[in-house]
């Protein structure tokens, strides 16, 4: 009796949950797979199947490959530049340091602003003549430039701003972490004399290692779904130097109303997202232990 | 708190640096904040001296409907809360109390939302919206986002954290399930409740590309929306503007995090912590 009373309980309850993740979740998941084969609606003339084209079409597109390698190197930049600033905030942090709330607080707040006032803000930082930016640059006789305007530096300019956006996010668990560290450990470590970088290197760092796994993850989902700052700051311009994958399917399928193409690159982002999700469910969490 | 076995230079090394970067990390923010409280002409020139103004303010404010913005972004959250709440406790108490054949597997299905957010399904979901008739509704932003992968997983997390002896007391006492829920599981997971909505309530508080798409209108857009419409007809033309109308669109949001400082980093830790 019992087991069948735990599945009507069990299903009443996990129906509402379980419609609208499969009316916004897995049905749209499905349904970019089947529009992806199909043709774009237009007017009067209705989806016809046409097989793998919209894929030979993306193989065949510039601006794809673009989006593509514009996100690896935002997200080979980003990635390890804001962990690696978030690890020094959260020791620096974490260490007897005078004014510790103020700085932390410092560190923090860009994080909880919306990337959309982020970017409003630093669109101001680097203007031309104008921002803060430019005029540091002048002092070395390079001013006068739009950094956001030219293919060499807009998309470094982004990366900028999600440095500075996520470092501080990425801090509050390696805070976290670092505070369920034993202090035993490293008296244990002074008292056989090793250095501060020995303990850093041998103790502390191998102890953050589920946290690094934790935030890398994090870090990668994010560079992949927010793009509110290309949207606000760029539109991918200067000749699609900052077009990111998700950018690019919102161009496509809001600017060129082209949902068969949209489908079929969103196709490429899932792909994306399911090969880090092995990535970790698979791999990772038998390498790193976790508490 | 770690032990310190930094040598005495070098104490005085780090402090230097963190307060650098720490100065470095809110000049933008400083910058933005000189702009709009001093008259445009005085935009980018520092000079002690020059006046203090809320002209930017007044004329941002007269400018846009930002009051219908705030309104509608506190209405927007606020639905999204309550609901994300109650469904997905619902959820986790099933997974948690309910567990059937095949229910393990449901859940592995959800935490596929962990990995694929709304967002990124935006062409599709905008269609459905469409279908359902729900375009530029704060109802058809908030719905793709109200069972939450990332609540079932926290609060299952934290149920079962709950002794079972609790439950079983309280079962003697003739509580029936639902009084359960709501006596015993609920009030036990509150920090977590606290964590997992300040976390929500940011993400959804700053969100952006979903609520831009769906919307199109004074009467539904979020102040992040919002305030994009406003600097994009004005940008270029007048910084103090924009960086005012930006700070007024933070300000709430900010003014909450100073006021709870400890709670919300307290809380992202928790969210956080697996």
């Amino acid at each position: 009796m019992k087991t069948s009373r735990n599945a009507l309980y069990g299903s009443l309850l996990l129906l509402p949950a379980a419609v609208l993740l499969w009316t916004f979740t897995y049905q749209p998941i499905l349904g970019t797979l089947v529009d992806s084969l199909f043709s774009t609606p237009r007017g009067k003339r209705a989806a016809v199947f046409i097989g793998l084209d919209q894929y030979q079409r993306m193989i065949d597109d510039p601006v794809f490959w673009k989006a593509i390698s514009n996100n690896l190197i935002y997200a080979l930049t980003t990635i390890p530049l804001s962990m690696a600033l978030a690890l020094l905030m959260a020791l620096l942090v974490n260490s007897h340091l005078r004014g510790q709330a103020a700085v932390r607080m410092a560190y923090f707040t860009p994080t909880i602003l919306p990337m959309v006032a982020v970017a409003n803000i630093w669109l101001f930082f680097y203007a031309p003549d104008y921002g803060l930016v430019d005029r540091f640059l002048q002092i070395f006789g390079w001013g006068g430039h739009n950094l956001l305007g030219m293919p060499d530096t807009a998309l470094g300019a982004l990366i900028v701003i999600t440095i500075w956006k996520e470092a501080g996010f990425f801090m509050i668990f390696y805070l976290a972490a670092l505070q369920q560290i034993s202090p035993t450990l490293l008296e244990a470590a002074d008292l056989e004399g090793a250095s501060y970088w020995q303990t850093l290197r041998r103790v502390i760092l191998p102890l953050l290692m589920p946290t690094t796994l934790f935030v890398s993850i994090n870090a990668v989902i994010g560079a992949f779904r927010l793009v509110d700052h290309v949207v606000v700051m760029t539109k991918g311009a200067p000749d699609n130097a900052t077009t990111l994958l998700l950018f690019y399917i919102y161009q496509i399928g809001f600017g060129y109303w082209d949902t068969g193409y949209a489908a079929a690159l969103t196709v490429v982002l899932l792909l994306i997202l399911a090969l880090i999700a092995l990535f970790q469910f698979g791999y990772a969490d038998k390498k790193v232990h976790y508490r | 708190m770690s032990a310190d076995f930094r040598s005495k230079p070098l104490i005085a090394l780090t402090d230097l640096g963190a307060w650098l970067l720490a100065i470095l990390w809110v000049l933008p923010l400083l910058y933005a904040f000189w702009t709009a409280f001093h008259p445009a002409e005085f935009a980018a020139r520092f000079d002690l001296f020059s006046p203090w103004t809320l002209d930017n303010f007044r004329r941002v404010w007269e400018a846009a409907p930002f009051t219908r913005y705030f309104a509608n972004t506190f209405v927007l959250v606020s639905l999204i809360l309550v609901c994300q709440f109650v469904i997905c406790t619902m959820a986790a108490y099933a997974f948690v109390c309910f567990p059937f054949r095949g229910s393990e597997i449901l859940f592995m299905l959800v935490l596929v939302q962990l990995m694929i957010m709304p967002e990124v399904l935006l062409v599709e979901n905008y269609r459905t919206l469409s279908k359902l008739g729900l375009l530029d509704t704060t109802l058809g932003i908030a719905l793709p986002y109200l069972a939450s992968a990332f609540g079932i997983f926290l609060f299952r997390q934290s149920f079962k954290g709950i002794p079972k002896e609790l439950e079983e007391a309280a079962r003697l006492e003739g509580a029936n399930a639902l009084q359960i829920l709501l006596r015993v599981f609920v009030p036990v997971a509150k920090p977590t409740y606290i964590a997992y909505g300040l976390v929500t309530v940011s993400y959804h508080w700053n969100n952006f590309l979903w609520p831009l798409v769906v919307t199109n209108s004074v009467e539904t857009r979020p102040i992040t929306v919002g305030l994009q419409v406003f600097a994009t007809v004005e940008q270029g033309i007048d910084w103090s503007l924009v960086t005012a109308a930006t700070l007024l669109s933070v300000t709430p949001l900010l003014v909450a995090f100073l006021l709870f400082q400890r709670q919300f980093v307290q809380s992202f830790m928790r969210a956080g912590i697996r």
